[in-house]
């Protein structure tokens, strides 16, 4: 008995740490004036008065544009370049193969910090700086390498029968992705996919380093900086709703799609 | 398919997958390796970010030079030490706590009980934030006059005068290791609970049925089985600690008392704007990283080796 009320204890404070400080952050973004400093847990007048002056006070929804238009090329980018090398990685053996997969998972260890002024001058000099083609550009560093990794180990667990009579019938590699490989892999690419989105939709160092003005921040820049009278003052009803309004749709889609995203990340890390 | 076959077949084969990852190592190249030889180069340099065209090499000089008497560059700089410091009591301390509260959490979830799922679900909420946006949150539910946790903490009379979470150099460096722990463990649990759900049931039934201590079990065969995935998921927090930058900049912008070596490299390269010693910084902080990777995979080798014989 004592053990079970333990356990249901235990149970009640995970989800009580899990979901609290993000309904802390929804009861605060309905508080204005004096209400956000008394600290309570239920919003004694709601209002949405932060809601539209997130969006009143700086090009919010631009960058919630930026932000999706930036996190979806990427993705699209990545899967692109990483499914027809996950087919070749997998399915042909060549010398240095495995040196090469070596080397694109030691990508993924790259501190960001340690590419910035290359990453920089790579931008500036391609007429880049302050867009998002450029930020999409340098985000391929951090989603290419485990798209690569992830895709090779899905595309290995594909029994090779499949794409045999295709080679008997002479098709090409491309005919074979196309025909034979994308109709099984998709969830993969779902729980890849999502993956990249999800790090290009978070990232913040490269976005803050590599845009300049309001229009082309993406969301996570445009969080950090919202800043009020002083450094003092900070509007934090208002910082809360910007949160609130770019972690809802993040955690639904996490929720909707949890069995593929811990597919890919146990894909990613526990067979590789 | 036979290995090093030479038949024509065969060749075709080899020549067709070079062209098909030929792209993606391309993009790899543009995108990582020049950049990252760019850094390097430039850490010998005395470039500053604006005009980086008349960049001249100065040898060593930003990690280590003297002039009168006086030692210059990142390697003799206090603040440098400091932040290796900092990012290494940040990494032992968060990923420890992490491993115990993942491993925990997954127990817990692998069990069966009503309303499973969404507690699973909700376990997921604090990975899907954003980074910067936790450090926003709790950035405010830690203010010193008005946060939340300052209220409870006095409310249950802990406390007598509110504490100054994000100033104060101890209480701040808790503050930071306390917001990733709540942040990452979803990811260790989520690594665990799949590594639980592959040991077979019946193991568990055995020692059931033999009486023995549920704690006796987990230290004696839960945790030798699941202890590979473990070491992966540790290994990739590591790696992903020792680089902490969104947190620490965004709880505690600057701070010496907080700053890890990304925060320093950034602070050096952007609002110093010194692109040489900034670079060299950054260099510095690859070399950490390459040395604890390095470190790591000697060890596992050395330990399959042992295992092996």
């Amino acid at each position: 008995m004592i053990a079970r009320a333990g356990f249901a204890l235990a149970v009640v404070l995970i989800v009580a740490v899990s979901i609290g400080p993000l309904g802390y952050a929804v009861v605060t973004s309905l508080e204005t004036g004096s209400a956000l400093f008394t600290p309570g847990l239920w919003p004694e007048t709601p209002t949405g008065t932060n809601y539209a002056a997130v969006f009143a006070e700086q090009p919010f929804a631009r960058n919630i544009l930026n932000s999706i238009a930036v996190a979806g090329g990427v993705v699209g980018m990545s899967l692109t370049l990483a499914v027809t090398a996950a087919f070749a990685l997998a399915r042909v053996s060549f010398r240095g193969r495995g040196l090469l997969l070596g080397t694109v998972l030691s990508v993924s260890m790259f501190p960001q910090v340690a590419v910035l002024s290359g990453m920089f001058l790579l931008i500036r000099s391609l007429g880049l700086y302050n867009s998002l083609p450029g930020l999409g550009l340098s985000y391929l560093m951090l989603t290419l390498p485990f798209t690569v990794w992830m895709l090779t180990t899905f595309v290995r667990q594909i029994p090779k029968e499949m794409e045999e009579a295709a080679i008997m019938d002479g098709a090409g590699p491309l005919t074979i992705i196309g025909r034979v490989f994308l109709p099984v892999l998709w969830p993969a690419l779902v729980s890849t996919g999502l993956l990249a989105f999800i790090v290009a939709w978070n990232e913040f160092l490269f976005a803050l380093t590599f845009t300049l003005t309001a229009e082309t921040r993406t969301v996570p820049v445009a969080i950090a900086l919202i800043s009020g009278a002083s450094a003092h003052e900070l509007p934090w009803g208002r910082i809360m709703a910007a949160s609130v309004i770019v972690t809802v749709p993040m955690v639904l889609l996490v929720l909707v799609f949890q069995r593929w995203i811990v597919s890919g990340l146990t894909a990613g890390a526990v067979k590789g | 398919m036979k290995r090093g076959a030479a038949t024509p077949l065969a060749r075709r084969r080899v020549r067709e997958a070079w062209a098909l990852i030929a792209p993606m190592v391309l993009v790899l190249l543009c995108v990582a390796a020049w950049p990252l030889g760019r850094t390097i180069w430039l850490g010998f340099t005395d470039a500053s970010l604006a005009g980086a065209g008349d960049a001249a090499f100065i040898g060593w000089e930003n990690y280590y030079a003297v002039y009168g008497g006086q030692a210059f560059g990142v390697l003799v700089d206090p603040q440098w030490w400091r932040s290796v410091g900092n990012t290494l009591v940040f990494t032992v301390t968060s990923v420890s706590l992490e491993t115990v509260l993942g491993v925990l959490v997954a127990l817990v979830l692998h069990q069966r009980f009503p309303g499973r799922a969404w507690v699973r679900a909700a376990v997921l909420v604090p990975w899907a934030i954003p980074t910067v946006v936790s450090a926003k949150m709790w950035a405010w539910m830690l203010n010193d006059q008005f946060g939340v946790v300052n209220a409870a903490l006095e409310g249950m009379g802990l406390i007598d005068a509110p504490l100054a979470w994000t100033a104060d150099p101890l209480l701040s460096m808790i503050a930071v290791i306390g917001v990733d722990v709540w942040k990452t463990t979803p990811f260790m649990a989520l690594l665990v609970l799949a590594a639980l759900e592959m040991l077979p049931r019946d193991i568990y039934e055995a020692a059931r049925v033999d009486g023995i201590h549920p704690v006796r079990v987990f230290f004696r065969v839960t945790l030798p089985l699941i202890r590979p995935a473990l070491v992966v998921a540790i290994v990739f927090r590591t790696l992903d600690a020792l680089r902490v930058f969104d947190l620490v900049y965004v709880l505690t912008a600057n701070s010496p008392a907080t700053m890890t070596m990304s925060v320093y490299a950034r602070r050096e390269l952007i609002d110093f704007q010194s692109a040489g010693s900034g670079s060299a910084a950054a260099t510095l902080v690859f070399l950490v990283i390459a040395l604890a990777a390095a470190l790591i995979l000697t060890a596992g080798r050395l330990r399959e080796r042992e295992a092996g014989s």
